[in-house]
Parts: structure tokens; C-alpha cells; sequence
């Protein structure tokens, strides 16, 4: 009897230190960040949102960015334009590799500022070759190099788009207009989309953004370049927020030479229409059925 | 584990005495025990809170804090969970001779298999959720309340296929021990259609956990339609490999009868599965080496370096290294009187395709990039830590799993008198 008590004196005395032990181990959670809002935890998926709802969670949004960096931005929710499919092509034989295009993107974009991070990332490739192992992304020599063309890379928009498939929580779809875009607040980040993307357009956010607060691009739309929270995927969106107005994507008119083409392809008129009709386009790694929205040329 | 459904003899109500005190003293067999209970116990606790304290950080901090990158996006959390799958599904190889075999030898201790997948199971389940970016939003996955993208996301199906053989073998194990705590026979009805079921599902979890990555047209290195046997028959190395270790340290520390017969068949299996295993994989090498080009890169890369950058090749020639050496001990020691060289073959087995099916699979998938980059990646100190904790855990539910299940098949444990 009395050896039995000792021992479950003794137990007891184990399941407390065991039960202190993992409380101490848990105790960084006290720290993070989605247990201090309950709306945002419950928030739906976007095409579940009436107006009213959505028009909450955007200022919800806006107030968090004030709060987290110091930006006072408007966010909205820029929807597709009936009778617009877009399309981009860029021109290869103009392309002088300079990488403004994928700067102007991570200022736009509101990246995050210490990995200087971008949708866009430029191949260098040598001439007689569109073989991908014969480029290189990370040269720092004065641009171009006669013996060489350059290549960006972006999110392709696919028709048949990889990424969207996998995604076990629809996070990801492709809208009406042809951009493949995400909901950050639904996205639960197994990175599924990331391995299933053929051409590196996915990003995903390692740890919370760092943007300076005069630095934050203001001008901000929910499913595109509004400050992403971190742990969730993020891709090129076509600058929606500037392209559904009728703007340009800040890539495009980053780029000195010329090199790209961006419209509305079920317009005759446009220029894009133009380039598809007229020039010898490509896609890369069309061997994967992936129909791109993104095409390739060369002059002549 | 979940109540049973109503045996014929028993009015119902009984079992809402009986269940309780079930569970209640299969909380103090699980918690009672001699010293070396207590320190093994007390050792994969100290190790589980290591990996819960730097999960902890992870969570709050970030993916970051690991050596995944844009360009690796999944790594050792993703080959755990990928081995341990497999780990689950080679259980089955003690499940088809007890069951379909008819082997009573086999039988007598198929219920080790069963324990093991479910805390293979469980480990799995824990490796995919150690690796989401935000865990916080896991009920997004739920159908109904959620957005389940199924049938067309693969990994919707793996989390159908995981949980329907988690649930498969709880029932099992739950209603055979619950019955023998009650003293009556199992009515083969309430279980035999649950165990077949669960051998086609046991192939059916790794198959479409291979399908996760073979589906992938832009990664070459998985895109082949060899990768689901090769998932298949290297389960059936792991599985009993872990198992025969396992029923070892049951005879030498428990009074649980485990007789050699059991050991055997499952040795004879292995000499198989091995073999089979190094066979797939060479063809597999054949293949990808012979033909060249661009789309073998990622080989490349992995068995022999690739532009300056040979990270994994020293770790897949060591696993090559243990296969084969596992695949010649199997071959030429006794499984009676050279039972210790069976042992290191299947120390080696585990080691080996741990890493075949682990980093070795993994993270070739994404170097070079899909734009042919080259970022290596090797797991860092916290991805150790949440790793081994998360085995830990496993091992502690395989652990307590048995030590349940052998004080109620010795009668340690058994329903009071006039209760049931």
C-alpha cells in the first residue's frame, strides 16, 4: 500500500514536471501573430464574400498595414472586365537582360526588401541554344554580352495551369480575364503549387515581409501586390491592379527597349493581337500542355 | 480508438461501463511500467518537447528558419513524411500472410503491424502539418466547412486515403483488443471486412503519395510512372524490416509469446523486397543515365554532382551501400541461427531507403530548378529538431500501442467481473 502511494506520488510528480515542460516548449506560440485576431481566423474564401464582407476585410487590411508598417495604403477589389483576356509577349531580340522589369516589379509588388525578391528573373542564355541548362540567372557583368540573349521569366498565366490544379484548398484559380491569382488570407502553405509550377513563378513568403514604411507602393488590391502576409504563396498577377484599369504592368513600362507587348487579345486592334498574328511566337516548355498566356519572339 | 458496435450477447448498455474502464486501465498500463519503461519513455518525451519548442519557433518566426527556399521548397519534412507513409503501408506484409495466408503463427502477432500503422500514420500526418506555412488555416482543408479540392488535387486524396487507413486500423485494433478485454471472442464479422479493406488501402496510401509527385510534369525527376512501385516495394522493405526489429525487443522485454515463425516469413519477404527495391532503382538509374539530356539533370545531380554542386551524393551512395549490403546479409544469414546479421540488414534496410525515399527523393525534384538553377539544400539544426521530435512521438504511440495491447492479450488487463 504504502510503495503503491509512493508511486503514484511519484507519477503524479512526473505528469506535473511533464506537463510544465511542454507548456515552456509551446511557449514562443504566445508570440504569434494569427492568435491575436479572430476575423481574420475565420475569414472565408474570397469567392464566399458578399461586398459588405469583403469591404470589411479590406479595411481590416488597411488597418493592419498602418499598424505593421507604418503605410497608410488603399486596398481594393479590382475585378475582371468582361470581353478582356490578356496576354504578354516579349520580344527576345531586343531584350538587353538590365533587369529593370523585375525591379520595377519588386517595387511595385511590395516584396519583401532584404532578399530583394521579384516574380521576375531574367536568363541569360548562350546565342544557338533556348535550352534553359545553358542559361544563368545570377550574372553581374555590364549588359548585353554580344554571345549572348536574355530571357525574363514570369508567371506564365497558364491555361492549363499546373499550380491551380494541385492546390488542395482552391487558394488558387484562375480568373475570367486569364490571370491565375491567390487569396493570401485562404492559402495555407504547403507549397504543393511552388514543386508543380514548371517555370519557377511562385514565391513563397519564408517569414513576415520587411518594407520600409516610405517605401510601400499605396495603391493596393486584395488579390495582387497588397503587403502579403508571411507563410503563404504569392506569383505575378499581371499587375492586375493597374492592368484591370487600363494601365499598364509596371514591368512593361519598366523596360527601356521595348521588349514587351501586353494587351487585350480579344481585341483586333491591339498590339498584342498584332505580335500573336504577325511575329513566329513560342512558349516555353509548350512539351508540358501548360498553355501559357506568356509568349516569346524574335525579330525578323 | 473507437467504441464497437454492439456485440449480439451483451446488452447494450453495458459497454457504457465497460469502454470507460477499458480506457481507463489502458491510461494506467500505459503510464506504469519498470525503469527501463520509465526511461525510454522519459527519453522520447525529452526528445518530442525538443522538436515542440523549436516547432514553436518555427510557427512564430517562420518557414525561414528552415533551409528551405524558393528554389527547395520542400525538404526533410516532406521525405520523413513521404518514408513514413511507406513505413505504414509495409505493415500490411504482416497483415497478408495472418489474414490471407492463414498463417496462426502470423496471426498471433499481426496486431504489432497494425499498431505500427497507425503510428507510422500518425507520424506522417505530422510531418505535412510541421511543414504548412500556416497551420493556423488547416480547416480550410476540411471538406464542407473548407475548400477541399478534390478529385483534382492529389494531395486531397492523400488526406483521404491517410485518414480512411488511420481510421481502418484504429477500428481494427480498438474492437480486437476491446473484445479480448472483455474475454469474448471477436465476431469475425465486425473486423474481417475492416482488415481486408485495409490491405488494398495500404497499397492505395502510397500509391497516391507517390502520384503527389509523379504527376508533376515540370519536375522530371519525379514524373515517371515508376516511382508508385518504387514507393510500393520499398514500403514492403521498411515496413517489415521495422517490424522484425520491433517483435525482437517484445520477446526480449515483455512475457508476449513471439515465436520465430513470424520472424522468418517476414525475413523471407525481405529478401525479396530488397532486392526488388535495388532492382526498381536501377532501372531507374539505367534510364535516366543512358538516355542524357536535360531532363536527367536532377540524376545527375544527385549520383554523381552536378556543375561543382554534390551535397546529396555522398548521402545516396551510403544508402546504395546499405541496400545492397542489407540485400547480401538477407541472402546469405539464417534467419534462425544468424538472427543478428538479419538485424543489421534490417538496420540497413531502414537507414537506406530512409534516405532513397527521404532527401534523396525529395530534393532532386528541385535541383536544378525549373528554370535550372542550382540552390542545394541540406536539412539545418531545427529541421533536426522538429524531425526527431516528431519520430518521438511515433514512437511513443507505437510504444504505448503495445504495451496495451500485450497487458490485454496476457490478461493483465481484462473487464471486471459481472461488468460486462
Amino acid at each position: 500500500m504504502d510503495d503503491t502511494s509512493r508511486r503514484d506520488a511519484l507519477k503524479v510528480g512526473g505528469a506535473t514536471l511533464g506537463a510544465a515542460a511542454f507548456a515552456r516548449a509551446l511557449a514562443p506560440l504566445t508570440e504569434w501573430e494569427p492568435t491575436t485576431s479572430v476575423d481574420a481566423f475565420l475569414q472565408r474564401h474570397y469567392k464566399e464574400l458578399d461586398p459588405a464582407e469583403l469591404g470589411t476585410i479590406l479595411r481590416r487590411l488597411e488597418d493592419e498595414t498602418l499598424e505593421d508598417y507604418g503605410a497608410s495604403v488603399s486596398i481594393e477589389d479590382v475585378r475582371p472586365t468582361p470581353g478582356v483576356r490578356f496576354g504578354y509577349a516579349l520580344n527576345l531580340s531586343v531584350c538587353i537582360g538590365c533587369r529593370r522589369c523585375a525591379e520595377a516589379c519588386h517595387q511595385e509588388n511590395n516584396h519583401d526588401r532584404p532578399s530583394h525578391q521579384s516574380y521576375i528573373r531574367v536568363l541569360e542564355i548562350d546565342k544557338g541554344s533556348i535550352d534553359l541548362e545553358k542559361g544563368r540567372t545570377d550574372y553581374d557583368h555590364a549588359v548585353p554580352r554580344g554571345d549572348k540573349f536574355y530571357m525574363p521569366v514570369q508567371c506564365h498565366q497558364c491555361d492549363n495551369a499546373p499550380c491551380v490544379k494541385v492546390c488542395p484548398v482552391e487558394a488558387t484559380w484562375k480568373e475570367a480575364d486569364g490571370i491565375v491569382v491567390v487569396d493570401y488570407n485562404w492559402c495555407i502553405g504547403c507549397r504543393y503549387c511552388e514543386a508543380a509550377c514548371p517555370y519557377h513563378a511562385r514565391r513563397f513568403n519564408w517569414e513576415k515581409p520587411e518594407i520600409p514604411a516610405e517605401e510601400v507602393n499605396p495603391d493596393q488590391a486584395y488579390l495582387s501586390n497588397r503587403v502579403r502576409p508571411a507563410g503563404v504563396m504569392e506569383k505575378c498577377t499581371f499587375c492586375l491592379h493597374r492592368t484591370r484599369k487600363g494601365k499598364l504592368p509596371a514591368c512593361l513600362e519598366a523596360c527601356p527597349t521595348g521588349a514587351r507587348v501586353f494587351g487585350n487579345v480579344l481585341d483586333p486592334d491591339s498590339e498584342i493581337r498584332w505580335v500573336l498574328e504577325n511575329k513566329r511566337v513560342f512558349v516555353l516548355k509548350e512539351d508540358l500542355g501548360t498553355r501559357p498566356r506568356f509568349f516569346y519572339y524574335f525579330d525578323g | 480508438m473507437q467504441a464497437p458496435p454492439t456485440v449480439p450477447d451483451v446488452a447494450p448498455t453495458a459497454h457504457t461501463r465497460t469502454y470507460p474502464q477499458f480506457l481507463w486501465q489502458a491510461l494506467r498500463v500505459a503510464t506504469d511500467g519498470g525503469l527501463p519503461f520509465y526511461a525510454w519513455m522519459t527519453a522520447l518525451t525529452a526528445v518530442f518537447l525538443v522538436g515542440v519548442n523549436a516547432f514553436a519557433h518555427q510557427t512564430v518566426e517562420g518557414l525561414a528558419l528552415t533551409a528551405m527556399s524558393d528554389h527547395v521548397s520542400w525538404g526533410m519534412y516532406i521525405g520523413n513524411f513521404t518514408y513514413g507513409v511507406g513505413l505504414a503501408a509495409g505493415a500490411v506484409m504482416m497483415v497478408i500472410p495472418a489474414y490471407l495466408y492463414r498463417d496462426e503463427a502470423m496471426h498471433d502477432v499481426v496486431i504489432v503491424g497494425e499498431i505500427l500503422a497507425i503510428a507510422a500514420i500518425v507520424v506522417s500526418l505530422a510531418f505535412v502539418n510541421v511543414d504548412l506555412g500556416r497551420i493556423d488555416r488547416i480547416w480550410h482543408m476540411m471538406p464542407v466547412v473548407g475548400r477541399f479540392h478534390w478529385p483534382v488535387s492529389m494531395l486531397t486524396w492523400d488526406v483521404v486515403v491517410l485518414s480512411g487507413y488511420l481510421f481502418l486500423n484504429l477500428h481494427v485494433v480498438g474492437y480486437l483488443l476491446y473484445t479480448r478485454f472483455l474475454g469474448r471472442t471477436p465476431d469475425p464479422r465486425w473486423y474481417v471486412p475492416f482488415v481486408f479493406l485495409s490491405i488494398v488501402w495500404a497499397v492505395s496510401i502510397h500509391t497516391v503519395t507517390a502520384f503527389l509527385y509523379s504527376g508533376l510534369g515540370g519536375r522530371p525527376f519525379w514524373n515517371t510512372a515508376i516511382l508508385a512501385p518504387r514507393f510500393i516495394v520499398s514500403a514492403f522493405v521498411t515496413g517489415p524490416a521495422f517490424i522484425v526489429l520491433a517483435l525482437q525487443v517484445v520477446r526480449r522485454l515483455t512475457h508476449f509469446h513471439v515465436g520465430d515463425p513470424p520472424i522468418s516469413t517476414l525475413v523471407a519477404i525481405l529478401r525479396v523486397t530488397v532486392l526488388g527495391n535495388l532492382f526498381l532503382l536501377g532501372s531507374e538509374v539505367f534510364t535516366e543515365l543512358y538516355s542524357g539530356g536535360t531532363h536527367t539533370a536532377s540524376a545527375r545531380y544527385l549520383y554523381f554532382g552536378l556543375h561543382g554542386h554534390h551535397a546529396l551524393v555522398p548521402w545516396i551512395w551510403s544508402a546504395i551501400t546499405m541496400n545492397v549490403v542489407a540485400g547480401a546479409l538477407l541472402l546469405s544469414s539464417s534467419a534462425r541461427r544468424q538472427l543478428w546479421r538479419i538485424d543489421v540488414a534490417c538496420v540497413l534496410a531502414l537507414c537506406g531507403v530512409w534516405i532513397e525515399k527521404g532527401l534523396g527523393l525529395i530534393v532532386p525534384g528541385f535541383v536544378p530548378s525549373s528554370l535550372h538553377e542550382l540552390v542545394e539544400y541540406l536539412p539545418n539544426q531545427l529541421e533536426w529538431k522538429v524531425t526527431l521530435g516528431v519520430w518521438a512521438l511515433g514512437l511513443m504511440v507505437f510504444t504505448i500501442g503495445l504495451k496495451v495491447a500485450i497487458a490485454v492479450f496476457s490478461g493483465q488487463m481484462h473487464a471486471q467481473k459481472g461488468a460486462a
